[in-house]
Order: C-alpha cells, then structure tokens, then sequence
C-alpha cells in the first residue's frame, strides 16, 4: 500500500528535512544494499531503500517506505539474531549478524545484517539507524554446497551462458540450503559493510549545508539536553500508537519533552513547534479556568486527574479533549513526567469498543511501562540529580 | 516433614484479611456462589496463531485495566516508586528495592517437601478473591478470525473460566495472575491446559517483554491452587541474555514433536531451555510432560515463559530443601530472597536498604548459585526428565559440528554472532 505522497508525510520528509534534498540523490548513488528507517516515527519505518535492496529484495519503493523491516523476515529467521537487533536498537548500538530475509517472492536468503545508529554529534540524540545487507555468497574452501545447490550451478554452466552462469551461482548459493546448513560471513562480507557504512555517513554529512546537522555513527559527549531524551524516549515511546505528550516537571515552565505522532495529528502541530513549550498553548478563550486550576492542582498533589475542556488546534478550531493528567515515574521511584493524554470526544465512537476511560489508562500503563526503564538503556545524565 | 519460616507474600486482598474460618459469601467472589450471576470483562483470543494479530490489543487492555485497579486503590503500595536498577557487570542483574512487598505479621510455617499437595478448600484460593481483583475472563475462541474484547459479559461456569487478576503485591507494573479454571480448584500444579493457556497469553500479548513465571509448591509457590505469574519489563532479563547450548536436534519424530531442548550455559542457575516445536501445543505438551515428571519426583522448580511463548526455561531448584536442613547461610536467609521463578530470572527483589545499596553482581550470583541444583544432580534430573519425554540425547558428533562452526566464528572476528540453525513456523517480529 502506497504510503500518502503528500509533502507533509513525515517518512518522505525524514531525511530531506534534516539534510537537505540532495542527500536522497548521494544516497541512490551508493551501489550497496540499504534501509534507513527513522525511530522517532512510530512503527520505526523505513524511509529510504537503495537500489540494489529493492533489485536484492523484489520490491518496489512504495511497497517498503513506510513500513517497518520486519515484513523482510519469516519462518528461516533466526530468532535470536532478532533479539540481537532489537536490543541494539534499544540501547542505540551498531550490531552485526547473519541473518536471513525474504524476498517479495518468498525465497529466502543469508545477508550480512550490519547496522549502526546515526547519532548527532552536537547532542548525541539519535536521528536515523540504518542497517545495510550484504548478500552472502558460499566460497571455495568453506562448506561444500548441498547437492541442491550444486545442481543448480551446473546446469547454468552447461547452458554456456558465463555472466549469467555467475549471476546464478551468486543467487542460489546465497540461499540457505535444504538441509539447513548456513552460510559463513567471511572477511569480504564484513569489509563490504564497514565501506558501506562510511559511504553513507558521507553522504549524510557532505549534503547537511542546509541544516548544519554533523552526524556520526559514535555518540560523542555533547551537552545534555531535551533533545538526547528524546531520541531515547522517542525509541521506548514510538511504538504506542496514542495521543498524548509527556512534560518535565523539573524543568522551568513544565515544557513538553516527548510528544506523539498521534498528538501531532490530532492538533495540527509539528514536533518543533511543540517540544519545549508548555502545553497551555492548547487552551484558548473558551477553556474552562476551574479546569486549569484543577489540573495545576492535581500536579502539585502529585496525583492524577481525568476531565474534560475545549481545546484549540493550531489552525483554531477547538475540540472537547477527554483529557487524563497522571505523574509517571522511572527507575529511581520518582516522578520523572506527567503524561498528558488527550482524547478528541468526537472520535470516541472510533476506539474499537474500547470505552474512552480505558483508552486513556492503556496509554498511561503503556507509557509507565517504558519510562520505568528507560533508564536502563540509555545513558543519560544522573538521575538523581533530576528527582525532586 | 521439612518445614521452613517464611513471610508470605500477600497476592490478594482477601488473603490479607482472611482468618482461618471460611468466610461466607455476598462478597461478589470467585468462587461458584456469586461467578454466575456475574459480569466480567471478556477477552476472548482466537488459537489460530496465523491470524493477524493486532500487536498491543491484549496488552492496552491488560495494562489498562491495571492502571484502573491502582485508580481504585487496591494495590498495598505503588511499585512505580520503587527504586530499581541494573546492577553493573556482564550478567545484567535487575535489582529492586521493595519494603512493602512482605507482610509485617508473624511468619507462618509452610510444608516444603511436598511438590504436589491435594487442593484445601478452608486454606486460602483464587475462588475467594473478590472480582474487583479480576481483570478480564481470558478464554479460547477456538479458530476464529480474530481475537476480541467485551468490556462486559455474564461468566459462563459451564465455559471453566479462566481469569487474570491484580497481584496486589506487585514487583512490576502490571504484575498479574493467570489463573487456569479458576472454578475447578486445581492445586498447584503443571498440566498441559495450563501450560497451553500460559503460552498463548504470551503469544497473544505479542510483546518481548511480557513474561510468564510459574513456581511450583517446594519453589516458592504462596498459594496452592494453580497460576501462573506475569508482568512487563522493558529491558532484557538475565536469563534470556545467556548462552544456551543445544542437548537435543529438533526431532521431528512422535515424542519429540519438533521441540528444541538446550541447556542454560554461563548462569549461576542450571537450567533446561525448550523452544521451537512443530505447533504451541506440542511445545506445551513436552514441557508439560518434563514439569509432571519433576512433580513426580518431589523435585521443586520454577518456570519463565519468555520471548512471546517461544522459550520456555526450566529450573528445577533445591533452596527451600536446603534452608530446611539448615545449610544456607545466615547471610543470605538475612536478605529475606525466596528465590522464586523472577529471582532465577535476574529480577531479585530485595527488602532492606543495605542490600539493595551493596546489592553486587557477585552476591547475586552467590544468592542464585545456592538455588541450583548440583552438576551431578541437575544431569540425574535431566535423564528422569529426557526419559519422561522419550527423548533421546543427540549423538555425540552433532554437538562437536556445532562448536566446530562456534570456534571457526571466533576466529575470524570477536564481532561475529554464530547464526544457529533453526526453523520457526511462525514469523519473528522486531519491536519498533
């Protein structure tokens, strides 16, 4: 399904908005096998795909953007290797595996999966991750093909067709035999991916005149700010698919650190307009003042609170926003944010059965859930030194 | 009889307040007086795993509906304010200061050299806790297209309801209870309906990291009538970071129905580590099989269903044996551990400040090595255990094959993961 090809589609818009639109046509030019998926759209989709991956994979530009990588692998992946690169997502590390994709036809094959965050160096939060297949081919001296395979071999050779003979030798040699035997990455592979890696963070960085955005594959120690918080809540936050924003309560002005794409959506905002600004730039002549109070009063009792009070979009239309105020807490045992959920009353109907009371507590337990550890995998300023 | 001192952990309100004499009823509980006029809500899954699963459906609404029961105040303390941390080191030990956790009365006495004790009716169960503990009915659809949710629904005895209820001693937000026909008072026990249950609430919550635990009695079971444990965490638990060495190929033959057995390497804690299997079913009924031949033994254990039901980790344990007989150190019975299936895990859940501040990998380890069984032991239990299933130990060159190709990847580079051979018959998901 094609993705909306409107100009404000965040996926089209993720990498031209930070570089600059030249990087897509640096990046095409690379010869190797690549995704970039950008973490702080929810799902974690993919936003560019070379080339040589859609001719590698059998699908078409529009049938990934959008989508999240998992629709590469199927019932021959190996589970662990996924796990792998879950948690190297989590905890914003490159990660190298073998690992096995499918095609749109379905075959399967082995690939080299090298995969790196893309951090920017001026306050380590993490931009893009891109992950790089190299195909692997069976060489000489290591593991004999299955008789299956060498079958294969064989007849394109008897038919005398040379380049295509080692076209087909590449292609079914890369696949994982019957017997299940695995292919080996050797140094070639891992070469491959090293130079692929360099090439892209080339490209990024040589097309970024626009933005002045220097990014690298290491995180460097830069100032910490909102903006490293939020490409690690952004990666433990992205996946719940709910309106609502979390706000600092230790910072001056309560600004909002996190917001969510549904939050955006529903208000018309974009994420710069809204991070860092307190959320009262909601209300407008017609909110109630004793619900304000009585929010600013639930914040001060450290409690939560669920009511109701017309809000205001970005172009000005208002709209009745069930909205639900709870303290969230991390690792530490204190409060770390208030989550802020809103719920547009008009589009109770639409909530799948779910009553509008559940539909808050499931955003608000989904968001405790992550922030709980989030410190764990992201290494941030002390805590402590943030906890009242 | 071997008895130990133990401060129970509380479960349910009602366990609380409960003296010895039967409490009679009007209480809107469990059990078959008040269930069938009741209405609970409903979330009925469907067992066809190739149905498209909405990813979170079951966990928004298990998380929800714990978010409500904290709204109410039935929880003994917020576990969110709770400091926890990862203990530096290789292993990863979460550690978690928790002083509300353990009742403050008199400790009372529990059997612990019985696994398998009979169902007693005046003792505390499930059928006395009041419904507002309950989160949702959890039944099997059977085949059809999708699973669904009913906010309301009258409770169908006839249907053996199972329920998942609140922990209201919690040691992780949405820490809960799966509890297996609830009506039929089985004691605390391996069954294959249950395991079966246990591991499709873990493929339909579809999430990593939402884990189901089991203790039998013997193990640190608190109450005798079968559950099963869960909760979230969203980083990895020890256990599953582990390396595990393959004992048996995936055989396809009658007893061995595709299941993958391997055991734990690297962990203070000697364990069995079944995964893959031709259909959930089989999973479960060769983990069940390998659980009913521990209850047989009188050997206690635990169980960590991980990885959305696709890893299930088997620790049969002597702790509790060895508290009795009086060979624990006092330093460790001091902590207070009952090392129960989470403590295996890496998720210890400690009651004083000063073991938390100095909690260390190295007394962690020191704490779980004492609940393994011994080298020798664990071998003889994992014979009863393969001759139960009727698994034969993979021939010796398969294995030598596999470290073969594990040194040849050394070699070539420190950063290289060795791929494992493997089939899976569902898809792998990588969370966002």
């Amino acid at each position: 399904m094609d993705t909306s090809s409107s100009d404000s589609d965040p996926v089209r818009l993720s990498l031209t908005s930070r570089y600059s639109d030249w990087v897509l046509e640096a990046l095409e030019e690379l010869s190797d096998c690549f995704l970039i998926t950008d973490p702080a759209i929810s799902g974690h989709p993919i936003v560019f795909a070379s080339q040589s991956f859609l001719s590698m994979s059998g699908y078409s530009k529009s049938e990934i953007l959008g989508r999240n990588p998992r629709l590469f692998q199927g019932p021959e992946t190996d589970r662990g290797s996924v796990c792998q690169i879950r948690e190297a997502i989590r905890t914003r590390q490159s990660v190298q595996v073998t690992l096995v994709n499918y095609r749109k036809d379905g075959t399967p094959h082995q690939v080299l999966f090298h995969m790196c965050p893309v951090f920017v160096e001026e306050d380590g939060s993490v931009v893009h991750f891109f992950a790089i297949q190299v195909p692997i081919v069976r060489r000489p001296g290591t593991r004999p093909c299955s008789k299956g395979l060498l079958r294969g071999c064989r007849d394109e050779v008897r038919k005398g067709c040379d380049a295509h003979a080692q076209k087909v030798f590449d292609n079914v040699c890369s696949r994982v035999s019957e017997e299940g035997e695995t292919c080996m990455a050797g140094e070639w592979e891992r070469e491959r991916a090293l130079n692929a890696a360099n090439s892209i963070i080339s490209a990024l960085n040589r097309y970024n005149n626009f933005t002045g955005l220097v990014v690298s594959t290491k995180q460097c120690c830069g100032p910490r700010t909102i903006p490293a918080f939020s490409s690690c809540l952004n990666l433990s936050l992205g996946g719940i698919n709910k309106s609502f924003v979390l706000s600092d309560p230790h910072l001056p002005g309560m600004p909002i650190v996190y917001a969510s794409d549904a939050f955006l959506s529903l208000t018309g905002y974009s994420r710069c307009e809204v991070l860092g600004r307190n959320s009262r730039f909601l209300n407008g002549p017609g909110t109630c003042s004793k619900a304000l109070q009585e929010i600013n009063a639930s914040i001060g009792a450290e409690k939560s609170c669920t009511l109701r009070l017309l809000n205001y979009r970005k172009d000005g239309s208002s709209f009745w926003n069930l909205f639900h105020i709870s303290p969230v807490r991390n690792a530490t045992g204190k409060i770390a944010y208030y989550i802020g959920v809103i719920l547009d009353e008009a589009s109770k109907g639409e909530l799948n059965g779910i009553s509008p009371e559940m539909w808050q507590f499931g955003t608000v337990g989904a968001v405790k859930v992550a922030v709980r550890s989030l410190s764990f995998s992201c290494s941030g300023p002390s805590w402590s030194s943030n906890s009242r | 009889m071997l008895k130990i001192k133990r401060v129970p952990t509380v479960m349910s309100n009602y366990q609380e307040e409960m003296s010895t004499e039967a409490v009679g009823c009007g209480r809107n509980c469990l059990g078959k007086c008040c269930l069938h006029v009741s209405n609970l809500p409903l979330y009925t899954f469907s067992s066809n795993l190739n149905s498209p699963k909405s990813e979170s459906f079951l966990s928004e609404l298990l998380l929800a509906q714990w978010e409500e029961r904290m709204r109410q105040g039935l929880f003994r303390y917020d576990v969110t304010a709770c400091e926890t941390k990862v203990i530096p080191g290789p292993q990863g030990f979460i550690a978690q200061l928790n002083e509300g956790r353990h009742l403050k009365k008199r400790p009372t006495e529990f059997r612990v050299d019985q696994v398998l004790q009979p169902f007693d009716p005046a003792k505390f169960n499930f059928t006395k806790v009041g419904q507002e503990e309950v989160l949702f009915q959890f039944q099997n659809g059977g085949l059809i297209e999708k699973s669904y949710f009913l906010e309301r629904a009258g409770v169908d005895p006839a249907m053996a309801p199972n329920v998942v209820a609140i922990n209201v001693s919690p040691i992780e937000y949405g820490h809960m209870l799966l509890i297996p026909r609830v009506l039929d008072c089985v004691p605390q026990q391996i069954d294959q309906d249950g395991i079966l249950l246990a591991l499709h609430m873990a493929a339909e919550a579809s999430n990593p990291y939402f884990r189901l635990g089991y203790n039998s009695l013997g193990a640190f079971a608190t109450i005798n009538h079968l559950h099963f444990q869960a909760y979230y965490l969203n980083i990895q638990l020890p256990v599953e970071k582990a390396q595990i060495e393959m004992i048996t190929q995936r055989g396809l033959g009658e007893s061995e129905k595709g299941v993958k057995i391997s055991r734990l390497m690297n962990y203070p804690v000697r364990g069995l580590v079944f995964s893959e299997g031709n259909t959930i079913g089989d999973l479960a009924d060769v983990v069940s099989k390998a659980c009913i031949c521990l209850q047989q033994n009188n050997i206690p254990f635990n169980v960590l269903i991980s990885d959305r039901g696709h890893q299930i980790y088997l620790f049969p344990q002597c702790y509790a044996e060895k508290q009795a007989l009086g060979e624990v150190s006092q330093e460790l019975l001091d902590t207070q551990v009952n090392p129960a299936v989470w403590e295996i895990s890496g998720h210890i859940v400690l009651k004083r400040r000063k073991d938390y501040d100095e909690a260390s990998e190295a007394s962690a380890w020191r704490l779980l090595a004492e609940v393994s069984l011994s080298d020798e032991r664990f071998e003889e239990v994992k014979e009863y255990i393969f001759a139960a299933i009727g698994v034969v130990e993979s021939k010796f060159e398969v294995n030598n094959e596999e470290k073969e190709r594990a040194e040849e990847a050394a070699m070539l580079d420190g950063n290289m993961f060795e791929p494992v051979a493997s089939h899976f018959q569902e898809g792998c998901l990588v969370v966002e």
